[in-house]
């Protein structure tokens, strides 16, 4: 009887969806392909946006670019996302949004209409983050050439007085909390490519956080070591990062880590952990031990909305860099994201 | 392989000559065909793969599981073995 | 989700693994076939958690990890052709060809959909009359009613642009070709759930009786799984070998017939290829004659693929549970999920990726 194996192919020479997942294609892609070209930037801790000293303040600066297809989706669109994620972005920077620019590339022959109702929502998304648009650019490519609607939004704020977010501050003994369920967001988008009807309310979770991170940093100050919002490659993403950066490990509960009902039907549907869902509305906050209560307290007072849970807590560094307990009390690894999850019938 | 779920049927119809259903899967919605379980009906739960449904779920073998559990758990707490609590007896199907 | 949830309860779980503790005198050794069962066993750690002389082997239940390296050669290369839309269910787009697998057709500019269901692949050649659809119809036999179905309606709808490249995997040859081998470690079996709920189990009668092992039919919630294991460990410990079904709300003796009818009518077995195993008799399917029309290997004619094997992956004899994948030398190193050397790498229900994930890199 023969063993036969295939051979090890040599990786794509060419961009592939894999490279855009949020997980590790795409930090090869970062670290080996764009960072060697622009070594003057220092752009070591690859945080959410950069802090820049500028005279006795920093400011944060950060860009972020939406492609979502479809661009409506239940509980928003790509105006909506291309707001508050820039906020939001520099929200876990420990600054105050400030202003946006935003740059658009149009497919020929898109809707004028579809472009007056994402302008609308992002107009709406400003103002009430109290966030100015201050420049932009608008560019139309032939028909054929873009997926209708392409936005890039450019952000800067004033870093809080009393923020050190740094994923290098995090230390064993920290607790780990998000701020409500994970996967809504990809999920939906998800069941609106799939055709899965929805009985219930799931929808994207876009929202803007900046006055959640705020009240944090104003109450508990350096004892908010990190935060980030988790975005592609969702919670499972954002805590190897993190444990990367720290060279710490992170053991999660898996009972403690909410999610909803039909994100978590959805996902059984279709063979995908939530834990690797993208969110567009939620926070991972890494904080000094003994904050859990009045994090919890703070999060629920800022917005009710919030459904806060204490997930997990950090060690020292062991073999893996993030656990997670079942709900029977083996373990496993939560490994970060190879290339794109696909729903599987296997 | 083989990711097969639960689904319970809410809505039978035909689709380019196939008998379809619409099952809920704990609040999703999401169509399977059912040409494989001429006895279905609405109301019925279905195991699903790859959008077909290949069985109708037994819900008295599954009645009789829960049974069984239920016993073992109350057996387990007169003999003082220390358990989570945070067991729930399945709750009797309500339609 | 109703039927589904309670079949995680961490109560009845410890109480089963004190039965089984109970039960265990000697060390076993027990194959769970279906990945999914690998799947789950890896996901809530139940090897972890079962005593240590009952050691779970991982069958070759992953139709993702076995599918012949030539059939996945001849898939990238017709998704390739101009024209072609290539539908393939998401597991299969990572899976290690020759030279590439059917992500990099698609970023090479080929049309590589991912679908849920056989059916919507028909729907992309109802909608799509200028364009061939391909549908790579892979699976053991849960799927292979879903497929065959696909073949069935393209015809009824007098479709002349659908085709398939038919992959399919049968069990039972595959546990045969494992209790006959001289290498056999396997003492007893947790067959296949889904694969049982098609076909029943009344083939698998012989052959716990011929090699005097233990089946038990089981399913792929973690209770299902323990209730499985302890199932299976008296009946070893009992001296006993028989079939019994513990999956029963959902699998029948006789199984599903109308899906048994409709597998009959437009596939027929066919000797197949496994990867890392080599050619078993009887153990696949490929359309049977009347549907020949629907084959895209006639079709389109792919040139004679020259497949490239190395050495080094150990695929086979994990899959028939001779090795664990840390015995593998590349495991870890040179072999990762993220550049696999083997399908049981590649697939999540491969035993090598499940171990990764799951249980680390060897220390």
């Amino acid at each position: 009887m023969e063993l036969n194996c295939p051979l090890p192919f040599e990786d794509h020479e060419k961009v592939s969806l894999a490279h855009g997942g949020g997980g590790r294609r795409m930090a090869q892609l970062i670290q080996e392909v764009i960072l060697p070209h622009f070594p003057n930037g220092k752009v070591e801790n690859i945080h959410d946006g950069a802090i820049l000293q500028f005279g006795s303040e920093r400011l944060a600066f950060t860009t972020d670019s939406f492609v979502v297809t479809p661009p409506f989706f239940p509980g928003g669109n790509i105006g909506d996302l291309a707001v508050n994620g820039t906020i939001n972005d520099l929200a876990v920077c420990g600054a105050r949004p400030l202003y946006l620019s935003c740059a658009l590339i149009l497919e020929e022959g898109y809707p004028m209409e579809s472009l007056r109702r994402v302008l609308a929502s992002m107009g709406t998304a400003a103002e009430a983050a109290g966030v100015a648009l201050v420049t932009g650019d608008t560019k139309v490519v032939d028909r054929g050439k873009g997926d209708g609607i392409f936005i890039t939004t450019t952000g800067v704020g004033r870093v809080l007085p009393g923020a050190r977010i740094d994923p290098r501050r995090v230390q064993p003994g920290d607790v780990v909390i998000i701020n409500g369920p994970v996967g809504d967001h990809g999920m939906t988008i998800m069941c609106q490519r799939e055709g899965l009807t929805m009985q219930g309310d799931l929808a994207s979770d876009t929202r803007a956080l900046h006055r959640e991170t705020e009240a944090l940093i104003e109450r508990f100050g350096e004892a908010i070591h990190c935060l980030r919002d988790m975005t592609r490659g969702g919670l499972a993403s954002v805590m190897n990062e993190i444990a990367q950066t720290a060279a710490v490990s992170i053991t999660l509960k898996e009972q403690a880590i909410p999610v909803n009902p039909p994100v978590h039907g959805a996902c059984e549907l279709l063979g995908l952990d939530p834990l690797y869902v993208a969110n567009e509305g939620k926070l991972a906050i890494f904080a000094e031990a003994g904050t859990e209560k009045d994090i919890l307290a703070l999060l629920r007072e800022t917005d009710p909305a919030n459904q806060p849970a204490v997930i997990g807590t950090v060690t020292e560094q062991v073999g893996a860099a993030v656990v997670l307990e079942s709900v029977l009390g083996g373990s496993r690894i939560l490994d970060m994201l190879s290339g794109e999850q696909l729903p599987r019938i296997c | 392989m083989c990711l097969a779920i639960p689904g319970r049927v809410v809505e039978v119809y035909e689709e380019a000559g196939l008998p379809m259903g619409r099952l809920d899967y704990g609040g999703v919605i999401h169509q399977a065909c059912l040409a494989y379980l001429p006895e279905i009906k609405v109301g019925d739960y279905a195991i699903v793969h790859a959008g077909f449904a290949i069985s109708i779920l037994n819900e008295e073998e599954a009645q009789k599981s829960f049974e069984i559990w239920a016993e073992m758990i109350s057996k387990a707490d007169e003999a003082g073995i220390p358990l989570t609590g945070e067991s729930q007896p399945a709750i009797e199907p309500s339609e | 989700m109703k039927y589904l949830e309670e079949f995680r309860d961490p109560d009845v779980a410890r109480l089963y693994l004190e039965q089984i503790e109970a039960a265990v005198t000697r060390p076993w050794k027990i194959m769970e076939v279906c990945g999914g069962q690998t799947h789950a066993i890896m996901q809530y750690g139940i090897q972890e958690l079962i005593p240590d002389m009952i050691t779970l082997l991982h069958g070759p239940g992953c139709p993702v990890c076995v599918t012949p390296l030539e059939q996945i050669d001849k898939a990238i290369a017709i998704a390739g052709q101009p024209g072609v839309i290539f539908a393939s269910f998401g597991d299969m787009l990572r899976v290690p060809g020759s030279e590439k697998d059917l992500f990099a057709v698609k970023a090479e500019g080929g049309d590589v959909r991912v679908v849920y269901s056989p059916l919507d692949a028909v729907r992309l050649a109802a909608d799509n009359p200028d364009r061939e659809v391909v549908f790579f119809a892979i699976g053991f036999e849960t799927t292979a009613p879903a497929n065959a179905m696909a073949v069935k309606q393209a015809a009824a709808l007098g479709l002349t642009n659908f085709s398939e490249i038919v992959s399919h995997v049968l069990v039972p040859p595959a546990l045969e070709v494992i209790l006959a081998s001289p290498e056999n470690q396997v003492q007893g079996f947790l067959a296949a759930g889904h694969v049982c709920t098609v076909m029943g189990y009344h083939e698998y009668e012989p052959i716990a009786a011929r090699y005097s092992v233990p089946i038990v039919v089981t399913g792929f919630e973690p209770l299902d799984i323990l209730e499985g294991i302890l199932l299976a460990i008296r009946q070893l410990e009992e001296g006993r070998h028989e079939v019994e079904n513990q999956y029963r709300r959902s699998v029948r003796r006789t199984g599903n017939e109308p899906a048994q009818a409709m597998i009959g009518e437009v596939y027929r077995v066919v000797p197949r290829q496994w990867r890392g195993i080599g050619e078993i008799p009887d153990s696949g399917l490929g359309l049977q004659p009347a549907y020949a029309a629907y084959d895209a290997e006639t079709r389109f004619k792919v040139d004679t693929i020259r497949t490239r094997e190395p050495e080094v992956c150990i695929s086979g004899e994990v899959l028939q549970g001779w090795k664990k994948p840390p015995d593998c030398p590349a495991f870890g190193g040179d072999c990762t999920p993220e550049t696999p050397l083997g399908a049981t790498m590649v697939s999540a229900e491969g035993a090598c990726a499940a171990y990764y994930r799951y249980q680390g890199m060897p220390t």
